[in-house]
């Protein structure tokens, strides 16, 4: 029987066909770490084993304009996704803690509005805006337009987490005599945390991750990684790239593979401590 | 206590009602002003004069949108003569699109089908494979994969040297670059949603219809595939929409011939060459075929869910 | 008792509910004693558990009042009520140990640390779980969980307990362990239970009292044999156990009973809560044991009729009856004091109602 109703699962040809999905995913990112060690000038010729691309991409001549890209992405990064998720997880409290109200599909919309909205066009319509308003192109543009674009990134994880914890654990904390923002705080935040940092972490790589709007919001004179790769890529594609390229890559399987974890993280063992805290705040 | 227990016992409190307003009101006032108020400001634009240093004056015009359809001469002042050349960009791109959706169909769906029916125990690891290059910077993915592919790239001295090949192919600046990376960019979009429907379905209607005398591939035809479509439906929308607007894979793989959407956009709006208006108008136009595509998806899920 | 003058634990005075349109309580009144194991008895939809949910403060009541040991708490929230919950599936919070969820009231409440320590340890052991403090709530089992809840619930020392169904998730051998040991621990604590439940032998089994609820209405307060034998009206009477109904017209009143006629067939004798009019249309309620079954030739009786169907059901067998004009009457003897007399299918028999047995119902 089981032979039987596996034979029906397997089709011939779906491995192959994975293989071949795997293959299409990962061999450009695997040729161009392995090339970015080339120590040739030519990206073409393989030349020995070196790290000097990535001495070059610290140290080289552009390492400024690298270094200077590079602080202003991670700082936008990082406030963007500070600011998304806050407002994200405000939001996600309303609507799946509010109860039925007449605005919630509207609401809903609207938080999945600049995932509905093609990139480009969100693009466009910032520039435009900012421009009328006369407001300067800059870092701050930027920053607005990431956050933006990152509130339905951080809400959906966190929104799945909210929605999977049932409400009788507030109403425990309450009938034991916590207020409603003790009840938030010790029982509601630890129970939503796991949500709340696989947010954070989508929300940062998608403002690391951005290009489009960022080139249109940017104004002259101030580049993210992004920006920076791009313009040198106009001009044809050299080592220190493919280096750099590589970087970027490892932080982001890096991130990626943390909030895998986090979000598998259930509620273990050795994770949030109430009592300790509690303690505290009572100071006792 | 089906009415009132089924109110309490039912998992999401409404605990926070009374402050709901002002928990989802930062929202509202983020996305509401500087993306709602900046489409409208766009729609605005698009029927506005242009200025020649980039930019607009404030008189209202049908131009754009004429532009698109029409050639009037340099000065505009011709009798005017049907224009193809953006009207083919746009078309160039729907079809551009839809041959990406169909690429990640093609290669996603036996992808999907196959982690789906792994053990439960190692599905994550297959999805977590699967995504992991989706996460990878959308822009060095793309370069990554134009580095591969050009023409005295890796991918084809690999294939001369085994011989496969004598002359260089010739990959870069074709409509299938363009293809191939759009799937590289958008490929986990059509996996998630199919892998999530093939793995709710009940292989026992496989084995019904076994029992039916159907053969296997009969089975994937008459039974599997109307069960997960609306699965597939959606993995093709996902796709499909953002490759609609897409820049970087046109713009890096593509080369000038392979103009799609995205450039002809970004060109309005680059340095003093370029016209706002237009860009407006053309970004406008992208917007509402989206939106009509939503709309079609969302009106055949709200009969499916009403059925 | 009456005359002595002390304070309900919890007095409800013309509560009422509404959702919009929907009146989940329709003015309940109720005094629930200091001490008392109180249980709300119903079908689902009753409105049992809207009416617990109102005494925690977790729903706000479209009027009436609240009062606990004599002060409206009608306006206070959940957490300024001294009243505990153990919710129907625990609610433990899973990112705590036991020992820090028994904890959680009384550090809310402030309590010193040094007696917040020694009193979780209490409680743990007094619900036999000494050796569980450590452990995360998705490392015991059903029925620990259920002991962790009311230690943590009882630890707070609440004026009152309420327990939402509490033992409908565990499975049938444990949940007849835990009736016996919640009833000792009420005993033990001196807290006043207030228990909610739609199973009602585990009502009748544990309650010093159970008011019986259908349709957001109290429809019977009382003993649990109060609640059995002396049922109030047709919902009481079918709710609880099994009974036989039929309609009759009340033909005599008297001091101590009355006479009721089942038609053309004769009239017997019951006991009748109230005084029901003479011509009356009622309801009588016989209980399946408390019918005597004769063979025919035996005796006469308005009631009786064919044997159509028997059920052993061990210390029990049970008859089904068909009467002339089609009712099914239930009979149950026990099979342990049989009187040698046997019956079979088809067996033409008389059916006489045991003293005090047949009741007449208001509807």
């Amino acid at each position: 029987m089981a032979k039987i109703s596996g034979r029906i699962r397997r089709y011939p040809g779906f491995f192959p066909m994975t293989v071949l999905c795997l293959i299409l995913l990962y061999s450009p990112l695997i040729v161009v770490a392995a090339y970015s060690f080339n120590d040739s000038l030519s990206i073409t010729l393989w030349g020995g084993f070196s790290f000097r691309w990535y001495l070059d991409v610290f140290f080289g001549l552009e390492a400024d304009k690298f270094r200077d890209a590079a602080w202003n992405s991670l700082s936008i990064a990082f406030m963007a996704a500070t600011a998304s998720t806050i407002i994200a997880t405000a939001a996600s409290i309303g609507m799946v803690r509010g109860g039925e109200f007449k605005a919630k599909p509207a609401s809903f919309a609207l938080i999945s509005l600049p995932l509905m909205v093609p990139e480009i066009v969100t693009a466009v319509a910032t520039l435009i805006f900012f421009s009328t308003i006369g407001f300067a192109r800059g870092y701050a543009t930027i920053l607005v337009a990431h956050i933006v674009f990152c509130i339905p990134f951080a809400y959906l994880p966190i929104e799945a987490r909210l929605k999977g914890i049932e409400g009788t654990f507030e109403e425990a904390a309450q009938d034991l005599y916590a207020s409603r923002w003790q009840a938030f705080r010790y029982v509601l935040f630890p129970l939503m945390a796991p949500g709340v940092v696989a947010g954070y972490l989508l929300a940062f790589i998608i403002s690391l991750d951005d290009f489009i709007i960022t080139n249109f919001v940017k104004g002259a004179g101030i580049e993210t990684l992004p920006t920076a790769i791009f313009g040198a890529v106009k001009q044809g594609i050299k080592p220190n790239i493919l280096a750099l390229s590589t970087l970027m890559l490892l932080i982001s399987v890096g991130f990626v593979t943390i909030s895998y974890f986090v979000s598998r993280m259930g509620v273990k063992p050795g994770g949030y401590r109430p009592s300790a805290a509690i303690r505290k705040k009572k100071g006792v | 206590m089906a009415g009132i227990g089924g109110r309490s016992g039912e998992s999401s409190s409404s605990a926070f009602a009374p402050i709901r307003a002002w928990l989802i009101l930062p929202t509202w006032l983020i996305i509401g002003f500087f993306l709602v108020v900046p489409v409208g400001t766009m729609l605005v634009y698009s029927f506005l004069t242009k200025e020649f240093r980039g930019g607009v004056i404030w008189e209202f015009s049908l131009a754009a949108y004429d532009r698109f359809i029409f050639d009037r001469g340099l000065f505009g002042d011709e009798p005017p003569k049907l224009e193809l050349t953006y009207i083919t960009i746009f078309a160039r791109s729907t079809i551009q699109a839809a041959a990406a959706t169909l690429l990640c169909l093609i290669i996603g769906f036996p992808t999907a089908f196959y982690i789906a029916t792994r053990p439960v125990s190692t599905r994550a690891i297959w999805l977590f494979l699967v995504t992991v290059p989706y996460w990878v910077n959308l822009l060095v993915r793309t370069v990554s994969m134009k580095f591969l592919i050009r023409e005295s790239g890796p991918l084809n001295s690999f294939l001369q040297w085994t011989g496969a090949i004598s002359e260089p192919l010739q990959i870069i600046n074709t409509d299938f670059a363009v293809q191939l990376g759009l799937f590289y960019s958008y490929l986990p979009f059509m996996v998630l949603p199919i892998y999530a429907s093939v793995e709710r379905y009940d292989f026992a209607l496989s084995e019904a219809a076994a029992d039916l005398y159907a053969t296997r591939w009969t089975i994937l035809r008459k039974v599997l595939l109307p069960t997960v479509k609306p699965g597939i439906i959606a993995g093709c929308i996902l796709v499909f929409v953002p490759s609609l607007g897409a820049f970087l894979a046109p713009d890096l793989l593509g080369g000038a011939k392979n103009f799609m959407i995205g450039s002809l956009i970004e060109e309005q709006f680059k340095g003093n060459a370029g016209n706002w208006p237009f860009g407006a108008a053309a970004a406008m136009i992208l917007l509402s075929m989206v939106l009509v595509v939503l709309m079609i998806y969302a009106r055949r899920q709200s009969g499916r869910s009403r059925e | 008792m009456e005359g002595e003058i002390e304070m309900p634990a919890v007095e409800l005075q013309g509560v009422v509910k509404k959702y919009g349109e929907f009146v989940a309580l329709r003015t309940i009144d109720l005094e629930i004693k200091v001490n008392e194991f109180f249980t709300l008895l119903g079908p689902s939809g009753c409105g049992k558990t809207t009416l617990l949910r109102a005494i925690a403060g977790f729903e706000d009541i479209t009027a009436g009042a609240i009062l606990l040991g004599g002060e409206r708490i009608g306006d206070l929230p959940p957490n300024k009520r001294p009243i505990n919950t153990v919710f129907q599936h625990y609610a433990l919070f899973p990112h705590m140990t036991v020992e820090d969820n028994v904890a959680f009231g009384m550090r809310m409440l402030g309590a010193p640390r040094s007696e917040v320590a020694d009193r979780s340890r209490k409680m743990l052991e007094l619900v036999k779980l000494g050796d569980f403090a450590r452990r995360r709530p998705d490392q015991l089992s059903g029925g620990q969980q259920q002991r962790v809840a009311l230690a943590r619930a009882m630890a707070p020392r609440p004026r009152v307990l309420l327990l939402d169904e509490p033992l409908s998730a565990l499975d049938l051998k444990l949940r007849h362990a835990m009736r016996v040991e919640l009833k000792q621990l009420q005993k033990e604590t001196g807290i006043t239970f207030v228990f909610v439940t739609h199973d009602q032998e585990e009502a009748l089994t544990m309650s010093d009292r159970i008011g019986v609820m259908d349709q957001g209405m109290l429809q019977q307060v009382g003993t649990p044999r109060e609640i059995y034998e002396k049922p109030n009206n047709r919902f009481v009477a079918d709710f609880i156990g099994e009974t036989n109904l039929f309609d009759v017209r009340v033909s005599e009143v008297g001091e101590r009973g009355c006479v009721c006629a089942f038609g053309e067939r004769g009239s017997i004798g019951c006991e009748a809560t109230g005084r029901p009019l003479v011509g009356a249309a009622c309801h009588l309620s016989i209980r399946p044991e408390g019918l005597d079954m004769r063979s025919r030739e035996d005796a006469e009786s308005p009631l009786g009729g064919k044997v159509e169907q028997i059920v052993y059901l061990g210390t029990d067998t049970q008859y089904l009856v068909r009467t002339p004009v089609g009712e099914l009457i239930t009979v149950r003897r026990q099979n342990a004091v049989a009187d040698g007399v046997e019956f079979s299918v088809g067996d033409e028999v008389s059916l006489l109602p045991r003293p005090g047995a047949a009741r007449l119902l208001a509807d």
